[in-house]
């Protein structure tokens, strides 16, 4: 009696969460899957199986593989500069100096703008000629950059702010992690007469390393899922010089419609996602004990 | 000596500490000039430049900003009050109401932290519109509202509270319902303030997914208003976008910098944005 009672208002509470998540997470995957082997339905012609047309076609497709190396660049290059500089301004900002709390606020009000707004507000310092970088370059005579224009720099422009906007934020978590180990730990490293890298490497990095981990694998989620500056700085160009995944998603979606090859390219986003899952679960988890 | 020592590798880290926090700062400070300073100086910086409000009127009424800020306000306040309660009642269920296979279930929910909406957009949007909710504000906050992320995060908080608390409450006659509203949600009560405040930051901050949906100054939220008039100013008049800019931020940066201490616990607490 007791025990289908449980059940009933189990599924009660449940239902709502159970049906969205379903609607809008599990019903869309499935639906990748089954419409990645099809046509996209044009005009009279309605969809039609094509087996793993889409794939080949994908695997052809040189955008495609731009978009892949891009976003592992990105990811390289984002990932570890961004957590650098974040460690270092944790380790500043809990250092006690003076001034501190107007340090933090300088390092994590990039966190709080949506990206759009950053784009917008770094999209004129990279103008060329009169934008503030080029015009600052310009000092030493080397001026005339067109950095989101060019194919060598677009992709570098295009880090530079994800790390202008990430590293705060990463800061907080190194923060909290610094804040939980103990003082006498220091002091007694302090003692036996450790300098500050040692320390740094032989004490804080290693009892950092649970943050570490949340924090990476946070970042990497983050390095396919945030396009907001590429859509709103350079749409993919020049030549697909700044092309991320999800954006060529995107754009195979909404501005070509043709959402059959667009789900074959989601495909790969979700073998991506479920890769950095199971690291996490399989993995991780097994590794560093969290809190 | 090592005191001496000390000192001076203080200066130097306190020094270091300064720089790069003014770089940091430095791209938003000099926005905000652009923004309150006459066009002509939008490239040419000059401490005696006049000072005005003109961008900022200019924009407020070239683009509709107060419905963009109307439609993201309700977009905000749709999935908070909607996450809560559904998130609320799931994270519930698992603690109090455990049956056979719900451990699986929720495995199945966490999935959704890995593979968040936006990886899905191409068939979110076709069932939005076979739902016939295209362009509307529900339609942007839709896959949002049961959040994977907060159902874990109520479900360790209400796991953390003790057993005798709930059977008190049974014992003095609470239904479910009371049990919940007032032994669990209060006792939670830090755990709502940090993930509202995340959640709120990071729906006011959203745009692909607005941008795909919406198709109207009816339903555009403010990072999607933006952008469009971004673009149709673009390389025109940096101030105009400069002020635009800092008018859509306005409303959480001077949040942030009233809460600043909340802000930064909330997201440590919260972790993912």
């Amino acid at each position: 009696m007791r025990g289908s009672r449980t059940v009933l208002y189990s599924s009660l509470l449940l239902l709502p969460a159970a049906v969205l998540l379903w609607v809008f997470t599990y019903q869309p995957i499935l639906t990748t899957m089954f419409n990645s082997l099809y046509s996209t339905p044009r005009g009279r012609r309605p969809a039609h199986f094509v087996g793993l047309d889409n794939y080949e076609a994908m695997i052809a497709d040189p955008v495609f593989w731009k978009a892949i190396t891009n976003n592992v660049i990105y990811a390289l290059t984002t990932i570890p500069l961004s957590m650098l500089l974040a460690l270092a301004m944790a380790l500043i900002v809990n250092a006690n100096l003076r001034g501190k709390g107007l340090m933090r606020m300088a390092f994590f009000t990039p966190t709080v703008l949506p990206m759009v707004a950053v784009a917008n507000i770094w999209l004129f310092f990279y103008a060329p000629d009169y934008g503030l970088i080029d015009k600052f370059l310009g000092l030493f005579g080397m001026g005339g950059n067109n950095f989101l224009g060019s194919v060598e720099t677009a992709l570098p422009a295009i880090i530079v702010i994800t790390i202008w906007k990430e590293a705060g934020f990463f800061m907080i978590f190194y923060l909290a992690g610094l804040q939980q180990i103990s003082p006498t730990l220091l002091e007694a490293a302090r003692l036996e007469g450790a300098g500050f890298w040692q320390i740094l490497r032989r004490v804080i990095l290693p009892l950092l390393m649970p943050t570490t981990l949340f924090i990476s694998i946070n970042a990497v989620i983050g390095a396919f899922r945030l396009v907001d500056h590429v859509v709103a700085m350079t749409k993919g160009g020049p030549d697909n010089a700044t092309t991320l995944l999800l954006f060529y998603i995107y754009q195979t979606g909404f501005a070509f419609w043709d959402t059959s090859y667009a789900a074959a390219l989601t495909m790969v986003l979700l073998a991506i996602l479920a890769a950095i899952a199971l690291f996490q679960f399989g993995y991780a988890d097994k590794r560093v004990h969290y809190r | 000596m090592s005191a001496q020592r000390k000192n001076s590798s203080e200066i130097v880290v306190t020094a270091g500490g300064w720089l790069l926090a003014l770089i940091w700062i430095l791209p938003l400070l000099y926005a905000f000039w652009t923004a309150f300073h006459p066009p002509a100086y939008a490239a040419r910086f000059d401490l005696l430049a006049p000072w005005t409000l003109e961008n900022f009127e200019r924009v407020w009424t070239a683009a509709p900003f107060p419905r963009y800020f109307l439609n993201t306000f309700l977009l905000v306040t749709l999935i908070l009050v909607c996450q809560f309660v559904i998130c609320t009642m799931a994270a519930y269920a698992f603690v109090c109401f455990p049956f056979r296979g719900s451990e699986l279930l929720f495995m199945f929910v966490l999935l959704q932290l890995m593979i968040m909406p936006e990886a899905l957009l191409v068939e979110n949007y076709k069932t939005l519109g076979q739902l016939g909710l295209l362009d509307t504000i529900a339609a942007m906050g839709l896959p949002y509202l049961a959040s994977a992320f907060g159902i874990f995060l109520f479900r360790q908080t209400f796991k953390s509270i003790p057993k005798e608390l709930e059977e008190a409450a049974r014992l003095e006659g609470a239904n479910l319902v009371q049990v919940l509203l007032r032994v669990f949600v209060p006792v939670a009560k830090p755990i709502y303030i940090a993930y509202g405040l995340v959640t709120v930051s990071y729906h006011w901050n959203n745009f692909l997914w607005p941008l795909v949906v919406t198709n109207s100054v009816e339903t555009r939220p403010i990072t999607v208003g933006l952008q469009i008039f971004a673009t149709v100013e673009q390389g025109v008049d940096w101030s105009l976008i400069t002020a635009a800019t800092i008018i859509s931020v306005a409303p959480l940066l001077i949040a942030f910098l009233l809460f600043q201490r909340q802000f930064v616990q909330s997201f440590m607490r919260a972790g993912i944005r």
